[in-house]
């Protein structure tokens, strides 16, 4: 059994080296989990799994490769770095390319709450009972709810360790636990599904069993009758999770990767406004307990705390240390990095802060107009911010929620959307690594008959 | 490697020291409670990756990933475990794992002998695999590719091309005692490109592969076709205007808008949403779900395509399936289980990503046959619509029917003529009611280029759609331009 190790790591940067490497990284991953579902009362499914895998970020000069390998043994490994080492050579020079300014590594490593102590993976049973838990509560809620697609428990705990050959070497271990159901209703011939979920890294902080079975079927039933609408211009009312989404896609458009691709529509506008004056959008991987938090970025540089829009004004890229010698800047942390691919960018823990008004306030303010629960579809262009998207939620009159619709689109330029965030919610709560309160977009095209 | 590969079963046998012994005793381990059918999937993969970015293939990437997955099923209950060493250890662990879906009263009758060979299709005989090819060859059609897609207009400002190849072998020994092996090389060319004229920036991507060898790209100066096809989308694009909102006429063109099929009916006829009933086509089988001008087929047995497969992840040969015959709904897509708890035949549609994952009921080739209109007889019977011809992803809500797709080349239709393009706008329908609106189906089917990749439950597999152009009578239209 080959475990991953820092022995490993010096070992890999040690041969990369001897192998003709000018400068190297290498990652390893270690990871369990156990998947357990259950459907209409009965065990569904066990998935169990156990994976270790390990890559490496080769440098000959400016030209650099890289590889993953799940074959860990010393003579793999061996031929591995070689071949990592050749396909780097092959590789075009690039003056850009490189490991981290060896200033910009931390000297020491927070304690981010990564893991929880009392729990790893959860038995099979226990994760059964929770799921089964979950799914009888929706099925019980109304007897309109007639059929599942049903509930699951996940767990899994992780190792990463990261080092590279100017002598950065971190690791973290993580845990990670997930509840939810999906359920359908069935009222006059037609079908809806919706689900719930909740995630944490500590166990004890899911939401309950009960909660997420009702929380699914409620919001399943909601959808029951649903009708198209005519086409038409309104305001559109975005639930928190939908929300999410929007700022998840201005996250994209301020990566590195994309603006010196000339691939977004947030070119050029560093220091200009790009969204209404009530806006202010953090990225933060320091929070402890989240699940986007991480001690360091995938060169090994800090996750500080930065925000991409301060505001109204765009006030930060999100930048790995490639882009940012590209677009001449400082990198700000945000490398993402699978095991076996370049630096990519992306944000840790990124939220848009709470605004002064109760959902339904927002909802309130509305005469006429869509709360939108679900999206769909990739009709997203993130280079000239053209934005159509399958759509389905509740329709406001007069400020109330009235009846669920669908089979409508809803349409406008990003551009235009983020400057008319008109209201943002009081409603922040941390569900996944991306998180907003209920906005409320003053004017978009919905298209329905 | 290329001479294990001819014969794929051998591969594991070798690589790994296994035997078939080894196999019937974790089989045997895995049937030791009352089971219906257990398997191992052994899967080997290597893949590579190259990126040409501002002009330099600055980005290379290798890697190797290999695993067995034990499965039990046991009624409607799956357990599964895999894990990425491949030792006879290791398989005895996760088969103690997978049995624990199993009723612990009772067992399973009958030893399992293994050694029957499944003889599969030869639909990619493949002499070198593309990750054989010399890098330095990849880099230099990589530029080229470049050079071709500047050179069509001075406005074309990026170009991003990429080139993809995997040779996959995959083996599954399962409790009636059968071996099904094969190799599945994949590869794939892409070209992405930014043209810009002022402030207006608009992008165009084509690209094309399959399981085919290097020699498919410079066939027909195949590259070439993709760099200008990828500079003359982006091109329109600079001159679309507003697309329009609402419902229209919706003329679909041939080829990839078949993804059309895949969103709208594809998904809700696959076995396990069928057998739960979760599905808007549920219980259909026999009645009207589309025009009696609409066959469509789902074919895994295409050579070279990208979705095609000789034999499914569960060791079933593919077939050519008519999920829908004039009109009328013939069938499901079908993997093991829901095949055995449905009482049919299993369809060789039982796909996974990879060992680390559970198969389920997947598309692979799917199109809609030919009819007999023109395409311009087909665009001049529109008075007012919108002609898309070039799209990106789709997805659909199999429960309620609802499905998008997004255009990312589409004209207006005025007075029976193409004239304007429009900026790309998503299209949005009920599956089981827009292909009863199609009223005219053209005779030039085409299948895509071999891009299309499909997520469901978290895993992507490769697939294929096609379809001649066609006439949806009434669609809606998710532009910003109020009709």
């Amino acid at each position: 059994m080959d475990e991953i190790s820092l022995e490993m790591g010096e070992w890999v940067l040690d041969h990369a080296r001897r192998a003709g490497a000018s400068a190297a990284e290498v990652i390893m991953l270690s990871a369990e989990s156990l998947s357990a579902g259950v459907r209409l009362g009965e065990v569904e499914k066990l998935k169990s799994s156990r994976e270790r895998r390990l890559g490496v970020r080769i440098f000959t000069g400016q030209s650099a490769a890289t590889a993953s390998t799940a074959e860990l043994e010393r003579g793999s490994l061996e031929r591995f770095i070689a071949d990592a080492v050749e396909l780097a050579r092959l590789t075009a020079p690039d003056p850009y390319a490189g490991l981290p300014d060896p200033e910009l590594h931390p000297r020491s490593l927070p304690d981010l709450d990564l893991a929880d102590h009392n729990h790893r993976i959860i038995p099979a049973e226990q994760a059964l009972a929770m799921a089964r838990e979950a799914e009888s509560v929706a099925l019980k809620f109304d007897s309109r709810i007639k059929n599942s697609e049903g509930s699951g428990f996940d767990s899994g705990v992780y190792e990463l360790i990261f080092m590279n050959s100017q002598g950065f070497s971190g690791s973290y271990t993580g845990t990670s636990f997930s509840l939810s159901a999906v359920v359908i209703a069935e009222a006059d011939g037609a079908m809806q599904r919706d689900y719930w979920y909740s995630a944490n890294r500590h166990f004890d902080k899911l939401e309950t069993p009960e909660a997420i079975g009702r929380r699914a079927a409620e919001r399943t039933l909601r959808r029951l009758g649903g009708r198209k609408i005519k086409t038409t211009a309104a305001p559109v009312v975005f639930d928190p999770e939908m929300a999410a989404g929007l700022i998840r896609t201005l996250a994209g458009a301020a990566s590195g990767t994309a603006l010196y691709k000339r691939a977004s529509f947030l070119l050029d506008k560093l220091g200009h406004q790009v969204t209404s004056a009530n806006v202010t959008i953090i990225d933060d991987g320091t929070i402890p307990g989240l699940l986007g938090s991480r001690p360091f970025d995938g060169e090994g540089l800090p996750t500080r705390r930065k925000a991409l829009v301060e505001k109204g004004r765009l006030a930060n890229y999100l930048l790995d240390c490639y882009s940012a010698r590209k677009l001449g800047l400082a990198p700000t942390g945000n490398a993402s990095r699978g095991l076996g691919e370049s630096p990519g960018v992306a944000p840790h823990n990124l939220y848009l802060e709470p605004g002064p008004y109760s959902p339904e306030q927002i909802i309130g303010s509305v005469r006429h107009g869509l709360y939108v629960t679900e999206l769909i579809g990739f009709g997203v262009n993130s280079v000239t911010g053209d934005y159509s998207r399958g759509a389905s939620g509740l329709w406001i009159e007069n400020g109330e929620l009235s009846y669920p619709v669908e089979e409508i689109t809803i349409a406008g330029n990003l551009k235009d959307m983020y400057m008319a965030i008109e209201m943002v919610g009081s409603d922040l709560v941390w569900r996944s690594s991306v998180a907003s309160p209920t906005l409320k977009i003053s004017d978009m095209t919905i298209a329905g008959s | 490697m290329a001479n294990e590969l001819v014969q794929p079963d051998r591969f594991f046998l070798n690589r790994f020291g296994l035997t078939e012994r080894a196999f019937e005793r974790t089989l045997g381990t895995a049937l030791e409670r009352k089971a219906d059918y257990a398997d191992l999937y052994f899967e080997f993969r290597s893949a590579e990756a190259l990126t040409l970015e501002e002009s330099i293939v600055n980005k290379t990437a290798k890697s190797i990933s290999q695993g067995v997955g034990v499965r039990v099923c046991a009624e409607d209950r799956t357990g599964y475990a895999y894990s990425d060493e491949v030792t006879v250890d290791r398989m005895r662990l996760a088969a103690e794992t997978a049995r624990a879906i199993a009723d612990q009263r009772g067992h399973t009758p009958g030893a399992v002998q293994v050694g029957t060979r499944v003889p599969g299709h030869e639909l990619y005989p493949i002499q070198v695999s593309p990750t054989e090819i010399p890098i330095r060859e990849k880099v230099r059609l990589l530029e080229e590719i470049d050079r071709e897609a500047r050179a069509v207009d001075p406005r074309i400002k990026m170009v991003i091309a990429s080139f993809a190849a995997e040779d996959k072998v995959v083996m599954v020994v399962n409790s009636d005692g059968r071996i099904a092996a094969d190799r599945q090389p994949l590869c794939r060319l892409n070209v992405s490109v930014i043209a810009e004229d002022g402030g207006n920036r608009q992008t165009g991507t084509f690209g094309g592969g399959g399981r085919v060898e290097w020699g498919f790209f410079l066939e027909d100066e195949r590259w070439r076709q993709y760099a200008r096809e990828a500079a003359r989308q982006a091109l329109i694009n600079l001159e679309a205007v507003d697309a329009p909102a609402g419902e229209m006429v919706v003329v679909l063109g041939p080829g990839w808008p078949g993804v059309l099929l895949h969103e709208a009916v594809g998904h809700g006829l696959e076995g396990d949403f069928n057998r739960k009933k979760t599905s808007a086509f549920s219980g259909r089988v026999g009645q009207r779900v589309a025009s009696e001008l609409c066959t469509v087929v789902d074919d895994g047995t295409i050579p070279g395509r990208r979705g095609s497969i000789n034999i499914d992840d569960e060791g079933t040969p593919t077939r050519r399936n008519v999920l829908i015959e004039n009109g009328i709904l013939r069938g499901y897509l079908q993997d093991r289980l829901n095949a055995r708890l449905m009482k049919v035949e299993p369809t060789g549609n039982g796909r996974r990503e990879s060992f680390a994952h559970i198969p389920m009921p997947r598309m692979t080739n799917t199109f809609m046959l030919a009819g007999d209109c023109t395409r311009e007889e087909i665009i001049r019977s529109v008075q007012r619509g919108l002609y898309a011809v070039n799209f990106g992803g789709g997805q659909v809500d199999i429960t309620s029917g609802k499905f998008v797709f997004s255009a990312s080349e589409a004209y207006l239709i005025e007075d029976g003529h193409v004239t304007r393009p429009v900026k790309g706008a998503t299209l949005i329908g009920n599956g089981p009611e827009v292909l009863t609106r199609v009223s005219m189906v053209g005779n030039d089917l085409e299948l895509d280029a071999g891009v299309g990749t499909c997520g469901k439950n978290g895993q992507s597999v490769p697939v294929g759609v096609g379809m001649p152009t066609i006439k949806v009578d009434a669609l809606t239209v998710g532009g910003t331009r109020a009709a």
